[in-house]
């Protein structure tokens, strides 16, 4: 028999003990890959019953194996031919045998099975086509192919960042801009918020001599101010009052503040939906499914790795994590077993080094904002180009040396700490993860107290006036810094320098933490900025799509891929939860500047408000009484606590329903330990039986030669024989 | 079956579509793809067998830890020599596409895993298995106590009856909660997925 090669290992293809055969279980696992030559299903369903048929007077089995034949057709009748784990030959027949019973159906319900397969087959070649204008695919493809799944995520990382800007680009676009530019050409009528129309800003005005102009020009693209801020760049543009349209009247202010909420509130749905897929497994079970073994044996390997170098690769970091994560559990017992002189020790050490980090943070801190004053205080007075710029620039310079510097101080000094590695990598990328993004606070907090500080006189007028600017030079700085760094610098300074420092910069791994965290910072500072600065996003896309083919000329030409491995599902997981600390930071100064500055006198849409936030207010009251008194309802105190009073018992409820299920879980696997205990004893009992029969009747029927050709090296489903071999069965009898 | 001619005929490539995952383009370049391994007398066979080295020796099979393996589970020959015929190659390349259940995969992945054929994994299979993932030389093995203690660990999170093997339906129980295996077993012919 040729058949069923994978549950037999008798190479003669005699089966081992019938009683195992006949189990339900057993049954229902057999799908099994038969060469196209062998007959029809009919030739598989008599396998099982001649198995059956021999003990046919004894156990009565082939009752129960057609019955479960014909309870296993029923199911797989359910599914398509292509869900089912069999070679091609045998799904035609199973294909060709499910269309001959559907000839007995009925013909409404022949019709209903063709509409349903021409269905899916619409939608699947629906899905084919919109796969293929998937941005990216093709570079993707290779990346992954050349190494594998961790860095893909990184990738795929950027993509989903180039959508969302995209995406909140077109909002502001659609809701802000097109109105005004489509006003004249909509026969609308714009009233603007002052009449005079006076600038934001006055410049001195330059005898126009051709280079002064371009050192001008090319000054202004690089500080976002002078002939920028007559663009739609600047948020000052926006002075539209309302645009009257034939229909009805386009409050912009209102428009502008709510794209804002609406942005901040899309970007937050989609992360958590991103995020959630792969998160939701993880909230079923106690354990850490990231780090299992499981996941890293079975899933370990990445089929789609085509390079023998990536291959390689592969296989030693798969070494490497696994040498790690069996040494971090051996360090788990070493913590367990540490004297009480020892913890005093490393907790000494630890806050002292925790003290030291704290220095280090402020040090950091007031130095941005030392720069930061006196970046402003030096745009005052004008005194040659290059000076010029670099004052300008100085926050973003310092932020940026801020940003290089403290991970390597970082990574240095968590080797004093004594943690388990997997810890310290963490709690490394978790520093890192704060100093980014607080720089920016402090760089923020520090403009803020530059305005309160200084109310009249020659400073400028306006929180708005003083943001804006920093936040494009951050932006742009970040860049230019990106790029600097990654792709000619380093390959010229290899090239051309001999020394020690250029040739270990040369070698650097892709580090995916650091590289996430630029791109996370940078987006931070979009979140934060497109409020004053509408086009930002555009900008912002721009920029990723051009970072995108950096990286990957970089990862393929110069850097070796991290040995340190980085899986797929965790890095999405990580890069998510910090993109989500991101936007919750950026909400923050986005939301007291809505509520609480009082707005540039002479520049945006805000200016007959004394905060931005009264649009709304003014707006709900000129609505219709109904819809006003129901918008009041829902912003007063006594629906707000009610809300809150009733999320809290739905979540109190899906706790105890998540615990209730999890106790349920552990029960049935204890209950699963003992039934297969249960198994094993009988069917030891039952061969026991079965041997001591033949002992005593050596010539009954085939029952004694079956239980003849035991051989001690099968396996079973119980494997008894495997862990403790009873005595006899070494023996045939 | 095979086909003498280098196109394949409308009918077989509608059934293909419905018996297998793979899209029209996917089949027709999987088709390609084949007929260059073929040799001169071997296409004009009705069901043409690729013979193992061949297969082996495929740009994309070269550097998998497990392509013997995979010649093995999803031949159909009779003498089990891990031939491919056009059909079982569509197989192969079904069972890794994206489109793929999660049942498929792992019931595929069992088998792929189960190096003595028997049907379960035990602490053999797993042996062979973490070799093959971290590499065949000395040096990239892990130590003796180092295998010991992974393997126990294994089978603690996914022998769940306690008999010291895993067993298909403990496999695919531990496969549904792990979060990377669906990016992991896929693609196996990128070209082809294209």
């Amino acid at each position: 028999m040729e058949s069923d090669s994978v549950f037999y290992t008798d190479r003669l293809g005699a089966p081992r003990n019938p009683l195992l055969d006949q189990l339900p279980s057993y049954q229902s696992l057999l799908y099994r890959r038969k060469p196209s030559a062998s007959g029809s299903t009919k030739r598989r369903g008599s396998s099982r019953t001649r198995v059956g048929s021999s003990n046919s007077g004894k156990w009565g089995q082939t009752t129960v194996a057609r019955q479960h034949e014909e309870k296993l057709r029923t199911q797989t009748i359910q599914r398509p031919v292509r869900e089912l784990p069999k070679s091609m030959a045998e799904k035609r027949r199973d294909k060709d045998q499910r269309l001959e019973q559907a000839k007995d159906l009925s013909s409404w319900r022949q019709w209903r099975q063709s509409t349903r397969r021409t269905l899916r087959r619409l939608k699947e070649d629906g899905f084919e086509m919109l796969s293929n204008l998937e941005l990216w695919r093709g570079d993707i493809h290779v990346i992954e192919g050349m190494f594998g799944t961790g860095i893909l995520s990184y990738f795929s990382f950027l993509r989903f960042l180039v959508l969302l800007n995209i995406v909140m680009f077109l909002l502001m676009f659609g809701f802000v801009m097109l109105p005004i530019i489509t006003a004249p050409h909509a026969s609308g009528n714009t009233t603007f918020n002052h009449v005079d129309g006076s600038e934001c800003r006055n410049y001195p005005s330059t005898s126009r001599h051709g280079l002064v102009v371009f050192h001008q020009h090319i000054t202004d693209l690089l500080s976002g101010t002078g002939f920028l801020e007559q663009t739609y760049l600047f948020y000052g543009y926006y002075k539209v009052e309302a645009i009257h349209f034939p229909k009805f009247t386009y409050n912009l202010p209102l428009a502008y503040l709510l794209v804002t909420i609406a942005y901040l509130f899309l970007s937050l749905i989609w992360i958590v939906k991103r995020s959630a897929t792969g998160f939701k497994r993880n909230l079923v079970q106690d354990e850490d499914r990231f780090q299992s073994f499981c996941n890293k044996i079975f899933a370990g390997w990445d089929f789609c790795i085509v390079n023998e170098n990536a291959a390689r690769l592969k296989r030693s970091s798969l070494l490497y994590e696994l040498k790690t994560d069996l040494e971090e559990e051996r360090i788990k017992q070493k913590i367990a077993d540490r004297t009480r002189k020892e913890k005093c020790r490393i907790y000494v050490i630890r806050l002292i080094l925790n003290l030291f980090v704290i220095t280090v943070l402020a040090a950091c801190f007031y130095s941005i904002y030392i720069a930061t004053n006196f970046s402003q205080k030096a745009q005052m007075t004008k005194v040659n180009f290059i000076l010029d710029l670099i004052y300008e620039y100085l926050p973003s310079i310092v932020i940026t040396l801020a940003n290089f510097i403290t991970p390597l101080i970082f990574s240095l000094i968590i080797q004093y700490e004594d943690y388990s590695p997997a810890f310290e990598i963490r709690f490394t990328l978790m520093r890192c993860v704060f100093m980014r993004l607080t720089s920016i606070c402090v760089l923020l907090v520090s403009l803020w107290g530059q305005i309160t500080s200084c109310q009249e006189g020659d400073c400028v007028c306006g929180y708005n006036h003083v943001l804006y600017p920093e936040i494009y030079k951050l932006m742009i700085f970040d860049f230019i810094s990106l790029f600097s760094l990654s792709l000619w610098t380093r390959k010229l300074i290899v090239n051309y320098c001999d020394c020690g420092l250029a040739k270990w910069w040369g070698q650097q791994e892709f580090a995916i933490p650091q590289n996430v965290l630029d791109i996370v910072y940078g987006q931070t500072i979009c979140w934060i900025g497109t409020f004053y600065c509408p086009l930002l996003p555009a900008i912002c896309t721009i920029k990723y799509f051009i970072i995108f083919y950096i990286k990957k000329v970089t990862l393929v030409n110069n850097c070796r891929p991290t040995t340190r491995p980085f899986r797929a599902s965790s890095s999405n997981f990580f890069f998510l939860a910090v993109l989500l600390i991101g936007l919750a930071l950026a909400c923050v100064p986005v939301t007291i500047s809505i509520a609480q500055i009082s707005c540039s006198q002479a520049c945006g849409p805000f200016v007959n408000y004394t905060t931005s936030w009264e649009v709304l207010p003014r707006a709900v009251s000129q609505l219709p009484a109904g819809v006003r008194t129901f918008l009041l309802a829902i912003s007063s105190e006594a629906f707000a606590v009610s809300f809150f009073v009733i999320t809290c018992l739905a979540m109190f409820y899906v706790i105890a329903l998540a615990g209730a299920h999890k106790r349920v879980i552990n029960q049935l696997r204890e209950q699963l330990v003992m039934d297969g205990r249960d198994k094993r004893f009988l069917i030891q009992k039952l061969c026991q039986a079965q041997r001591t029969c033949a002992v005593r009747f050596p010539g009954s029927g085939s029952q004694s030669h079956s239980s003849d050709r035991v051989s001690p090296s099968y396996r079973s489903n119980s494997g008894v024989f495997l862990v403790h071999p009873p005595p006899d069965s070494a023996t045939h009898v | 079956m095979g086909t003498t001619a280098s196109q394949l005929g409308k009918d077989l490539l509608s059934e293909y579509q419905e018996l297998t995952f793979l899209t029209k383009q996917e089949i027709l370049l999987a088709h390609k793809r084949f007929s260059e391994c073929l040799s001169k007398e071997d296409k004009n066979l009705p069901t043409p067998r690729v013979p193992m080295e061949k297969v082996l020796s495929l740009p994309e099979l070269k550097s998998n830890p497990f392509r013997k393996r995979i010649c093995h589970v999803f031949s159909t020959s009779d003498m089990k020599d891990g031939s491919l015929t056009f059909e079982d190659f569509l197989d192969l390349l079904s069972a890794f596409s994206d489109s793929a259940t999660l049942e498929i995969k792992s019931h595929y992945a069992f088998r792929i895993f189960d190096f003595d054929d028997d049907g379960t994994l035990d602490s053999g299979d797993l042996e062979k298995l973490v070799n093959c993932l971290t590499g065949e030389t000395d040096d990239t093995r892990l130590t003796p106590e180092e295998m010991r203690q992974l393997i126990s660990n294994i089978l603690e999170e996914s022998d769940i009856d306690k008999d010291g093997t895993v067993n298909l339906s403990e496999f695919q129980h531990v496969i549904s909660r792990s979060p990377d295996f669906v990016s992991s077993f896929k693609r196996l012919f990128c070209e082809v997925y294209k």
